[in-house]
């Protein structure tokens, strides 16, 4: 329901003005907010990383100097490597497994409800805390390589977290158990918003059941696996508290992602500059996929 | 000037002129009717006469004021919607006595208002519910009971009765007449219904494309529309609309028709006017009512013809019996008797009263007097 | 998606199903069922078998521990004060936050006037922003303002950064609301204050009690303000949480980890058993309408 723009005439009455500046007042600190804390600090942080800033700020346009050490720094490859397989699985699986168990849920299951409610509520949790329980869980002396070893099968090895090239698949692991809950929930309200008439008429067509998931009911989600895709890109790009609970960015910085790469940088190693230039990267990657995303749904329009 | 005046009021928005100057009086007492199609800016006008909408030129006057500054708590009106807009976490009391606290109303005069409206509304059972509670045709009830409750110089009605259904519409068209002749109040009401229109309007202002088409009573509007549009937007079953050439017949002017084949000639009644026309083609307009079968009450009445035509369709109504028929190419709706009504493919009598017919210039579409 | 309408028979195939199900409900319930057995274990009864196995003999030494002399750095204090000092901070900031909120969504959708649906925009777009673009100039201007490394300062991050959240919960809340209760009370003389006040917060008891859910969850288990905004005693409990496992001095206490992060997901666990539907609301709400 589109609100109607409210324009009350002009009025001399001073309570009449008072009441039209209201609402902007209202909105002033948001406003603020949004210029000065959003837009401004991007700002802000895109002039540092052309500084030469290291333990403190100092104003000086070195152009793009920081970012041409950024990627000549190894490290900072291996962080935008993690990122695009630590990214693309993370997003891939999490679309699968969350489209999975919502087609599972979806088939009129008993306790769905409370069925639902044990998917989710590792979102509840901080990545912190998903870390902490993953790392103990992955730990080759205590954890799942060990509680197979007890049960008898002594040649299993599970030590990825402890391996350099294994570890980020580790990160994968966790942060599907973390996430995929969400897309369920996102997938579930997608599938319940279907017609049903439209399954009717198609089964009254002759359609067998897997036909009708693919031709019909997968393409109608399409709008769900747009903003679920946004949402876990969003996700991915960010991660930092998974990787720092569960791997602190190791072994040595085998699991660093550009979000880790960043504070190291920037707050311990007193590199100013170039941790405000991996910032600005990483926005830049936000934006390369927001950017499409935004456009295409505008372009197609509001068709509810 | 009266209770309302509206001068040479326009509404402009984004570049799009929604009113195109509307201008309309009203005396104490009146009860205004605003109708027309959707789009046609009625409801646009309302909100310009609440003070909801800014007025881009013209003036508006209510009670002799001029209101164009002022906000809308500052105008002395009370409005009813469609959708009732009852406070849902209120009380039907408090809901009434709303406006009346803002005002800061003394809290004995309040309670009086409101067992006043009650009383006259007959909801005093429902005081203590909340708006979930009520039905339709009881919100519609209190939504009324909260404007009256303000005891306003004008109240405005927007499309009030449109979202009940057609049997409680009807109830509650004839207790809001009701209403108006016992409390004497000044009304504006807006509606998309021709019929609400004509049975509820001491003033009817027909509104097409942000235009005023015709101001008058309801009689007048039936009898004498302007131009074709009020002609078929009045009236239900609508008026029906022939093309015909003007010609000679006997000692005056007359109407070539043909329908299943057969040619005649209906003469030309009231047709003064269109001694211009000859030999061109005009729109006549005749309603529904005044084809009928044939009966004996009007003698030799010259203006009262008599033709046999192939009826192609049937629809019985009850109290009618619709007959459809094709003259000049145009479907013409016949309200018969329905013990008289021909069956489909038959040939029957039908008695053609031309006394109210109307003419319009097919151009133009507006009247030729 | 209907099966046959007289109900599902328990077919190979619905037994596959429910097996599946349960399958996916363990790997779930996993990680925490370990956490709590692990933390009423004895050390060295943990160390000599495996995370899976059941305690044998129940301890809550480790939870004594975690709260009140476990190593976070350099003190070995346990968790309490940390506990109190994310209290301390994701209180004020989530009711802030919401009233910031409400205001915003009630005047979005009730009292537009040029350029407020830009600013809507320009203010969702923020939602997007990695949180890295503005940290360093954040860590600046909070040492300028005076408020570096303090529960103050937190608030106030949280506040600016989670207000574009709750204005959006809002205002897709108020749009449904039919703009005639506005006009309605306009007509009946009602300013500005008094609509938001006596019509539309009265109703706004469904999307509050998402909004307050969402933001606390989302303060309380936030990581990253905290490990750069903050030190030492005015950390939240996450960063506490972080550096008591990942302490590097003396013999790793499992047990004693696992109770600490039982610890600091309590309040937001609670939260989602006592009122769990409205948090799916919340994620929905946002997210499906874009």
């Amino acid at each position: 329901m589109q609100a109607q723009t409210l324009s009350p005439p002009r009025s001399s009455h001073w309570q009449d003005t008072l009441e039209r500046i209201l609402p902007k007042i209202v909105l002033a600190p948001s406003f603020v907010i949004c210029v000065v804390f959003f837009y401004g600090f991007i700002i802000w942080t895109a002039i540092m990383s052309m500084t030469p800033s290291r333990m403190l700020p100092r104003y000086e346009f070195v152009g793009i100097e920081q970012y041409v050490s950024l990627f000549a720094n190894d490290r900072w490859w291996l962080a935008l490597k993690n990122l695009a397989i630590f990214g693309g699985l993370f997003i891939v699986l999490c679309l699968a497994m969350g489209l999975l168990l919502a087609i599972l849920l979806d088939q009129r299951v008993r306790a769905e409800g409370f069925i639902r409610s044990i998917f989710l509520y590792p979102l509840a949790l901080s990545f912190i805390v998903t870390g902490t329980a993953w790392k103990w869980i992955l730990d080759p002396s205590i954890g799942l390589q060990k509680v197979l070893n007890d049960l008898g099968w002594t040649s299993f090895v599970f030590d990825w977290i402890k391996a350099p090239d294994m570890a980020i698949y580790t990160v994968v692991i966790a942060g599907i158990w973390q996430s995929s809950g969400f897309v369920m929930a996102l997938f579930l309200a997608g599938l319940r918003g279907i017609d049903d008439s439209i399954i009717k008429a198609a089964k009254i067509d002759g359609a067998s059941m897997p036909t009708i998931y693919r031709r019909i009911i997968l393409p109608s989600l399409r709008p769900v696996f747009f903003s679920s895709f946004m949402i876990l890109a969003h996700i991915a790009i960010k991660s930092f508290d998974l990787v720092m609970a569960l791997t602190g960015g190791g072994p040595g910085f085998s699991t660093d992602l550009p979000a880790t790469f960043m504070y190291t940088y920037a707050f311990t190693r007193n590199q100013i500059g170039l941790g405000a230039a991996s910032a600005t990267v990483m926005l830049g990657i936000v934006l390369a996929v927001i950017v499409p995303f935004m456009y295409s749904e505008l372009r197609s329009g509001r068709n509810g | 000037m009266g209770a309302l005046s509206v001068r040479k009021v326009r509404k402009s928005y984004a570049g799009v002129e929604i009113l195109k100057g509307i201008d309309i009086d009203i005396e104490q007492g009146e009860f205004l009717i605003l109708v027309g199609p959707s789009g046609c800016g009625k409801s646009t006008l309302l909100s310009m006469i609440a003070g909801l909408e800014e007025i881009t030129s013209g003036d508006v006057f209510i009670a002799d004021r001029r209101v164009n500054d002022l906000s809308p708590k500052d105008r002395d009106i009370a409005m009813v919607f469609q959708s009732y807009a009852l406070y849902p976490s209120m009380t039907v009391r408090q809901n009434i006595s709303f406006g009346l606290e803002i005002r800061k109303m003394p809290q004995a005069e309040r309670e009086a208002a409101v067992d006043r409206v009650a009383q006259i509304l007959q909801i005093g059972h429902l005081l203590d519910r909340r708006p979930s509670q009520l039905s339709g045709g009881q919100r519609q009830r209190v939504a009324m009971g909260r404007a009256i409750a303000r005891d306003p110089a004008l109240f405005l009605f927007d499309e009030p009765l449109s979202n009940l259904d057609a049997k409680l519409r009807v109830e509650m068209r004839t207790e809001i007449k009701l209403l108006h002749k016992r409390l004497g109040t000044t009304i504006v009401y807006v509606t998309h219904d021709q019929i609400e229109a004509m049975t509820l309007g001491d003033k009817i202002a027909v509104m097409k494309a942000g235009e005023v088409q015709q101001f008058g009573t309801p009689g007048d509007i039936y009898r004498n529309p302007a131009n074709l549009f009020v002609a078929g937007f009045m009236g239900s079953p609508s008026m029906n609309f022939i093309t015909a050439k003007v010609c000679e017949s006997g000692s005056g002017l007359g109407l070539e028709m043909e329908s299943g084949g057969e040619r005649f000639v209906f003469p030309a009644v009231n047709g003064e006017g269109l001694a211009a026309w000859k030999g061109r083609e005009v729109i006549v307009g005749i309603r529904p009512e005044q084809i009928t079968e044939v009966v004996d009450s009007h003698g030799d009445d010259p203006r009262v013809v008599r033709q046999s035509l192939p009826i192609e369709l049937s629809e019985p109504t009850g109290p009618d019996t619709l007959l459809l028929v094709h003259i000049n190419g145009a479907k013409v709706t016949c309200r018969v008797c329905p013990d008289f009504a021909s069956v489909p493919g038959e040939k029957m009598p039908l008695m053609f009263d031309l006394t109210k017919v109307v003419y319009f210039d097919p151009a133009t579409e507006q009247r030729i007097q | 998606m209907a099966e046959n309408v007289a109900g599902p028979r328990l077919t190979f195939g619905r037994i596959a199903l429910y097996a599946f199900i349960t399958y996916c409900c363990l790997y779930y319930l996993l990680p925490v069922t370990v956490m709590l057995f692990n933390s009423i274990k004895d050390l060295n009864e943990l160390k000599a078998g495996n995370l899976m196995a059941l305690p044998r003999q129940v301890t809550f030494e480790p939870w004594v521990k975690a709260w009140s002399s476990a190593c976070t750095g350099i003190t070995c204090d346990g968790l309490r004060g940390y506990f109190w000092t994310s209290v301390a901070m994701v209180v004020p900031a989530v009711l802030i936050s919401t009233l910031l909120g409400a205001f915003n969504g009630y005047v979005l959708t009730m009292w537009r006037f040029k350029g407020s649906d830009w600013f809507f925009m320009a203010l969702m777009l923020g939602c997007f922003i990695p949180f890295q673009s503005i940290l360093l100039p954040m860590a600046q201007t909070l040492g300028k303002l005076g408020i570096a490394n303090s529960i103050p300062g937190l608030i106030f991050v949280h506040v600016v950064y989670g207000t574009a959240f709750t204005t959006l919960f809002f205002r897709n809340y108020y749009v449904a609301i039919p703009d005639e209760l506005v006009k309605a009370a306009r007509i009946d003389g009602a300013d500005f204050l008094t609509i938001f006040r006596r019509i539309i917060l009265p109703i706004s008891g469904p999307i509050i009690v998402v909004t307050v859910i969402w933001q606390f969850t989302q303060i309380w288990n936030d990581f990253l303000f905290g490990v750069v905004f903050s030190s030492g005693e005015r950390q939240p409990i996450t960063v506490a949480l972080n550096n008591l496992v990942n302490t590097s001095t003396g013999v790793k206490e499992y047990n004693v980890d696992m109770a600490a992060a039982v610890i600091a997901a309590l309040p937001t666990l609670f939260v989602y058993i006592v009122a769990g539907k409205y948090f799916v609301r919340g994620l929905t709400a946002g997210a499906v309408k874009g």
